[in-house]
């Protein structure tokens, strides 16, 4: 079973008061720390474990700098065979672009499995996955959180809306985007970072890729980015379960919500 | 010059902060109230090679350097000193193993140190011999093919606990240099004659264990010699230009802690209509704190390069212990002055800090200890 995951580096936003840069279409992210996005970390996590259980390779990809491959090294300490990083050098990409330089990427390697994060913490589209699956031609799972990898197919689980589950059967080769839970990703061990420094770790141009330059326009313009406005404060109902019930349906009422 | 730390030192303190942060926070309060501790951690810690990077790659340890252990200490200290002192303390001795060990030795005590299989420690202070290790009166004397040790120690880390103790004995009490009386003895636990009572009532660091020993007719072959017969103080002082690094990272790990709570709490908390941390007075006060801890950081940075790279500076890392001790402690207070009332509660952690604090500038030397060593160094 040969799995390829998708991984990317996000800015850390918890307990942090974003800024607004000048252009009024940025986040400043020059003074955040970084961290794995915490839904790749499942992804990684999800891979490895099927190939300790069924042989094969996992390699890791993710687009972007030299200070991104923090986020491969991880991988391959976590125990990922090899590690890919795709420079975009000054292309500043969108959702698609990811996907499009993914498909190009992974078109030339060979797997059974593609593993992505649900969507990233910093952009939270949820559509790169998607879009890889589209451009590969690759049947697709989104939000799963089980995976029963056999020969040629997978038994996927797969979250809905309100805490149901659907399950279903994928012919492999497939695409799943995995959800945080799935299971519960190991610590980087000391071992894991000197075995990691042994590994591959292979740096590709968007030439090496052959992309031309008017292939890479971004789908996506950001035309302002904003705070939410702050707002009135919270209203405290107080008094016993009763009257805080009571005051609760009345609320929702005059709000619009029939109890 | 390159201050920059490569991927994997940067990858090994992630990796640490991850660990430690996942494992400690959950458990800390319960093991400094109760002055308890769960063993699983350190075997957990153990399992992911956290424990002894410094040990040689032939015997199972990672063969790192003393910066990269120092780099998880504190990493670990950031989190919970108590926890991160439990966890690394137990290799304490490995060092003089390492130094000055036999081959069976280190193949018999090393490898089960970096599985978690054993711990070691290391016993040097008795009732009246503190800053003063020459004037240890415990006595090992030779008796055909063993040693016979009597005496008492105190103040020994995980003697409760460990399954190997480096016993700091004197042996040669004519000798006209106090500093030629002294050997290490390697004694297992559950030699006969061995006592160890836990102290109880420490003021910080409660989750780790801190024991007195009672050594009554305790017979070990003579092959438990480590190192040269009358060595022990100078070897004593090798021990400590290793193990002293490690309190400098403990130190600079708790200021941060201090830092990090007082950040949190300076700019939730509102007084006067504003954040505490919009007085000139609060930041101002986290200037110093950072500033001082990043120096205190940079002097132990070098002085563990230099001895990775074979160079040990004595009074370097001196400088480096007593000031990355004093700045912790005084980190620890001006956090809790800042959380006013607050802190003084053991619900907040820099009450903790605040206890915890106060041992660094006392073990493996007192600040006083060390800067007579740095004076030395100027004075000669």
């Amino acid at each position: 079973m040969n799995i390829i995951v998708c991984v990317k580096r996000v800015p850390l936003t918890q307990e942090v008061d974003l800024e607004i840069d000048e252009s009024g279409k940025k986040i400043k992210e020059d003074a955040l720390a970084y961290v794995i996005n915490d839904w790749d970390n499942y992804a990684i996590e999800a891979a490895v474990q099927l190939q300790e259980n069924l042989g094969g390779e996992v390699t890791a990809i993710t687009i972007g700098s030299e200070d991104d491959e923090e986020v491969l090294r991880r991988a391959l300490a976590m125990g990922a065979d090899r590690a890919v990083r795709i420079d975009p050098g000054e292309l500043v990409t969108d959702g698609y672009l990811d996907a499009t330089i993914l498909a190009k990427t992974i078109s030339g390697l060979e797997y059974d499995l593609i593993f992505t994060g649900v969507q990233s913490e910093d952009r939270n589209t949820g559509m790169v996955g998607i879009m890889l699956a589209e451009q590969l031609g690759l049947a697709h799972a989104a939000v799963t959180n089980g995976i029963e990898a056999e020969e040629k197919a997978a038994k996927v689980f797969v979250e809905l809306e309100g805490g149901i589950d659907e399950v279903s059967r994928i012919q492999l080769p497939a695409l799943l985007t995995i959800q945080t839970g799935i299971n519960e990703p190991r610590y980087v061990s000391i071992m894991g970072i000197r075995k990691a420094k042994k590994k591959e770790l292979k740096v590709m141009t968007l030439d090496d890729l052959g992309f031309g330059a008017e292939a890479l326009t971004p789908q996506t313009q950001i035309e302002e980015v904003f705070l939410p406005p702050e707002t009135e404060g919270a209203e405290m109902i107080e008094g016993d379960a009763a009257t805080i019930a009571e005051t609760l349906i009345r609320i929702m009422g005059e709000k619009g919500v029939t109890v | 010059m390159d201050f920059r730390l490569n991927g994997e030192q940067k990858d090994i303190i992630a990796a640490a902060k991850e660990f430690a942060t996942g494992e400690f926070l959950d458990r800390a309060q319960e093991f400094d109230r109760n002055e308890s501790f769960d063993q699983d951690i350190w075997r957990k810690a153990c399992e992911l090679g956290f424990v002894g990077v410094f040990i040689p790659e032939a015997y199972d340890g990672a063969g790192y350097g003393f910066l990269e252990h120092s780099m998880i200490t504190e990493e670990f200290w950031a989190v919970d000193p108590g926890i991160g002192q439990a966890v690394l303390s137990c290799t304490f001795g490995s060092e003089i193993l390492i130094l000055f060990g036999t081959e069976e030795q280190k193949q018999m005590v090393l490898p089960k140190l970096v599985a978690g299989e054993a711990l070691i420690g290391t016993a040097i202070t008795e009732p009246n011999a503190g800053s003063d290790p020459t004037g240890a009166t415990t006595t090992a004397v030779k008796d055909g093919d063993s040693w016979v040790i009597n005496g008492s120690k105190i103040f020994a880390t995980n003697g409760d606990l460990a399954d190997y103790m480096m016993l700091f004995c004197l042996t040669d009490p004519d000798n006209p240099s106090k500093h030629r009386r002294h050997s290490f003895i390697l004694v297992p636990t559950d030699s006969e004659g061995y006592e160890s009572s836990k102290l109880h009532g420490k003021l910080g660091i409660r989750a780790s264990d801190t024991a007195e020993l009672s050594l009554k007719d305790l017979r070990v072959p003579v092959e438990n010699l480590v190192g040269r017969e009358g060595e022990g103080f100078n070897e004593l002082m090798a021990f400590f230009n290793r193990t002293r690094l490690h309190i400098c990272a403990q130190g600079v790990g708790l200021a941060r802690s201090a830092i990090e709570e007082s950040i949190r709490h300076t700019k939730a908390r509102e007084q006067f209509g504003a954040p505490l941390a919009s007085f000139q007075n609060t930041q101002f006060k986290l200037a110093e704190m950072a500033t001082r801890t990043r120096a205190a950081r940079n002097l132990y940075y070098e002085a563990a390069w230099e001895l990775d790279h074979g160079n040990i500076d004595h009074g370097l890392i001196a400088m480096a212990k007593w000031y990355s001790a004093e700045n912790a402690v005084r980190c620890a207070d001006a956090a809790l002055q800042m959380h006013g009332g607050y802190g003084y509660i053991d619900e907040y952690k820099v009450q903790r800090l605040y206890r915890d604090a106060k041992i660094l500038e006392i073990y493996e030397g007192t600040k006083e200890m060390e800067k007579t060593i740095v004076a030395g160094t100027l004075l000669r």
